[in-house]
């Protein structure tokens, strides 16, 4: 989302193949995640990815409200995903916009697709991702902090659910951008993977890619994937290898 | 709707206990439980806190904006405060358009900044009648574990004396502090039944009779108050009150700004 | 996306859990192939192409001729003939809804209770907000929780109080051989009924009362460390293990009740005699 006026296409990959903030065309923002955040819900996460920061939390198996929506054979999943008003550069009007409606609509399939929903008939399975600080990606975000959640409310499952975005900035494709190169760049491919199966259970692209490319930007989004992985398991490590139990402080 | 019931014997136990100066948690009647706060914890507002009062997270973002004054008052700025208690934070809250009480926390908090004067609106106009500076204050509860008034109050004046005119954007001069002139912070109490205890728990919140929360100034005013919930407070108890409102307050403004 | 299948109904209790030191124990992660080792997958696990993963996070354990993970968080699942501590959340014609931490409200029918109820005279028993110890009596598998309060030590409670622990921690609660609970009885002077949700229901003196709270609160931010008892131990002896008048407790886990009564309305019981003596 840009501010007020309109700015120069910034050069988002330099003569030598680095990007705007010094990464590598392969290479990930920084990422912090602290499983067990909160201490109201039965399952939480805290990330923080580059400069995003996202707070998941997961409520239940529990009575359906409404109680219309209850499934005879399975729990159904909901997600909400949400954004603090002031989480973006121009205040974002408080309450329910298309955009997050339809990314808590492809988030509740990605994990109904990995979670084991059959256990838990007539329940419903809350997830709701709020994002402190935006600067893109933060749907991908959204979803590593609700799947750490899930793992952290004890939740049967698939497998864990790492997620990132591939896109192509100044002719070359590129994992995990940032907020300039989501604005200016030419494609944005945010994708979740099931490490078990190696499967993709979210995927949406926007922008020009040949097929070619497109195939490339799979394969380093899988790779992206993978790396991310690890540090979502480490989380979930750090919390219950040694005691826990006890809230974990954000940003601490 | 909320389908969370507590269980009855434990608001009789938090009673009975407050009738020897005891808690659940274990502190005295007067102590809050640890209070801390983050500024600048989220980036892409103009000034930001994260705040913590024990379990209980808020965080507050401001965002200051050119907008048009309203008619009545062309020479002053736009205060707007809004408390989002979005379900993430407690099993009560549910996703939906603001619940009152999501409202009364927004206005409360509102009520100390607007009447305790902590910015100068006046300072806000850009041309009389035509441009001013909008202050948004969003408030984002996280965790809700009871007195969420006192936390978004903390975390809103946190955010204030932290903020800066974003002028250099909106191609208005250079960027300057948001100028706070006064320093108001919220107190809240609970009565069970004859002790009146501060900082309530969320399981005091829902075991008491009556909530009060007093607003104070640096200046030795009480600039804003909400007697909320079901119960009643006699004027004697709202005298002995002010006066632990004034002593937390400035402790609470140390806090704020760092002092 | 359906990946094989499940083991079956996952367990919690203190007989699942591994009896190895603390330095033996194995995490596993959601998705985290587990080496059976020839034995059966059990709860917690799937199985795909004729491997084996984890569907939860928790322990793993091997107990021929099964291997399974122990959740090591997440709500109470219901095991048959579990006792629980549940609060009553809705009154129906002929029976009460209670909420015990599981993933449904679980009924409590009219015929379920040792009183004789005419249908719509629910209300004048159990009110909403009341505690009530129960047995989980029946599981279907549409996720329904069918419970009793037809049994030994089971009804409802009046006075003490209610303190939540994970239910993943009431193994250590409960301690080895009941070592742990005894321990908490005997230094506190409370009755004590653990209910396998989770829920603990604790009634004795103030201080009493107290002091259960914070031990508890050690379980459940230490539970998982080695050498709990001693802290545990060590925690109640520094904070005053003379309880005066107040008898050591019951058996761990078996509180004593009463027949439970209808609930008379007009009772103009003395509110200030202390713990309700049952």
């Amino acid at each position: 989302m840009g501010s007020v006026g309109a700015k120069e296409v910034p050069v988002l990959l330099s003569p030598d193949g680095k990007r705007i903030d010094g990464r590598r065309l392969d290479e990930l923002r920084p990422l912090k995640i602290v499983a067990g955040a909160l201490h109201q819900a039965d399952g939480s996460a805290f990330v923080e990815w580059g400069a995003n920061k996202v707070m998941a939390a997961v409520y239940g198996p529990r009575e359906v409200h409404p109680r219309h929506l209850q499934q005879n054979n399975k729990a159904i999943v909901q997600c909400k995903y949400n954004m603090a008003a002031f989480s973006v550069d121009e205040r974002k009007r408080p309450g329910l916009d298309r955009r997050s409606q339809e990314i808590s609509k492809v988030i509740s399939e990605a994990f109904e697709s990995v979670i084991f929903v059959e256990e838990y008939p007539r329940t419903s399975i809350d997830i709701y991702i709020e994002v402190l600080q935006a600067n893109a990606g933060t749907r991908c975000a959204g979803v590593v902090a609700a799947s750490v959640a899930l793992a952290d409310a004890g939740i049967p499952m698939v497998d864990l659910l790492p997620s990132v975005a591939v896109g192509k900035i100044g002719g070359a494709i590129a994992l995990d951008l940032k907020k300039e190169e989501d604005n200016f760049g030419e494609a944005d491919m945010p994708m979740a993977l099931v490490p078990q199966s190696g499967r993709l259970v979210l995927l949406q692209m926007e922008g020009h890619m040949t097929a070619e490319e497109l195939g490339r930007s799979l394969d380093l989004g899988v790779q992206g994937c993978r790396s991310i992985y690890e540090v979502m398991k480490q989380a979930l490590r750090d919390r219950y290898q040694v005691g826990g139990g006890a809230a974990q402080e954000v940003g601490a | 709707m909320s389908n969370e019931v507590t269980a009855e014997i434990l608001g009789t136990h938090i009673l009975e206990l407050a009738r020897t100066g005891r808690r659940l948690d274990g502190r005295g009647i007067d102590d809050y439980r640890p209070v801390s706060v983050e500024p600048g914890f989220a980036a892409a507002a103009d000034g930001s806190a994260l705040a913590r009062i024990g379990a209980t997270a808020v965080v507050c973002g401001v965002k200051l904006e050119p907008g048009k004054p309203f008619p009545d008052t062309p020479n002053a700025g736009v205060l707007t405060t809004n408390a989002e208690l979005v379900p993430l934070s407690n099993a009560m809250f549910e996703p939906g358009p603001p619940h009152p009480r999501a409202i009364e926390v927004s206005r409360v908090i509102d009520r100390a900044i607007r009447a305790g004067e902590a910015i100068d609106l006046a300072k806000l106009c850009v041309t009389p009648g035509e441009k001013t500076w909008v202050c948004y204050v969003d408030v984002h509860v996280i965790d809700h574990s009871g007195n969420l008034i006192d936390a978004g109050s903390l975390a809103a004046l946190t955010a204030l004396t932290h903020a800066t005119l974003p002028s250099k954007r909106f191609s208005l001069g250079d960027d300057s502090p948001l100028a706070v002139q006064h320093y108001p912070v919220e107190t809240t109490f609970c009565r069970l039944g004859d002790a009146i205890v501060v900082d309530p728990s969320l399981d005091e919140e829902l075991a008491c009779q009556g909530r009060l929360t007093i607003a104070t100034d640096e200046a030795g005013n009480v600039v804003a108050m909400q007697k909320g919930l079901v119960g009643a407070f006699s004027p004697d108890d709202i005298k002995s009150l002010a006066d632990r409102a004034f002593r937390h307050g400035d402790r609470m403004r140390k806090i704020a700004t760092g002092a | 996306m359906r990946h094989g299948h499940r083991g079956g109904h996952r367990g919690r209790g203190p007989a699942d859990v591994p009896v190895r030191s603390d330095g033996e124990r194995t995490l596993v992660l959601p998705g985290e192939e587990i080496d059976v080792h020839g034995l059966q997958p059990g709860p917690g696990t799937y199985r795909v192409d004729g491997r084996t993963y984890a569907s939860v996070l928790g322990l793993l354990s091997r107990r021929p001729p099964v291997v399974r993970v122990i959740p090591l968080s997440g709500r109470y699942i219901p095991k048959p003939k579990d006792v629980v501590v549940g609060t009553v959340t809705d009154v129906q014609t002929t029976f009460w809804l209670l909420d015990i931490g599981a993933p449904r409200w679980a009924p409590l029918h009219m015929t379920g209770t040792p009183w004789k109820i005419d249908v719509g005279e629910t209300g004048n028993y159990l009110h909403v907000g009341d505690t009530v110890v129960v047995a989980i009596e029946s599981l279907d598998p549409t996720g329904r929780i069918g419970v009793t309060m037809l049994g030994d030590d089971l009804g409802k409670v009046d006075g003490g109080t209610i303190i939540t622990l994970s239910p993943a921690k009431v193994p250590r609660l409960i301690g080895r051989g009941g070592s742990m609970i005894q321990m908490l009885t005997q230094q506190t002077g409370c009755r004590i009924a653990v209910g396998q949700n989770g829920r603990i229901w604790v009634d004795g003196t103030p201080e009493g009362m107290v002091r259960v709270r914070e031990a508890l609160r050690l379980i459940e931010e230490e539970g998982q460390r080695s050498g709990l008892t001693e802290r545990v131990a060590g925690y109640l002896g520094s904070s005053g293990g003379d309880q005066g008048d107040v008898g050591p407790g019951p058996m761990p886990g078996r509180p004593p009740f009463d027949p439970p009564n209808p609930i008379d309305d007009g009772d103009d019981s003395d509110d200030d005699a202390g713990p309700a003596p049952f």
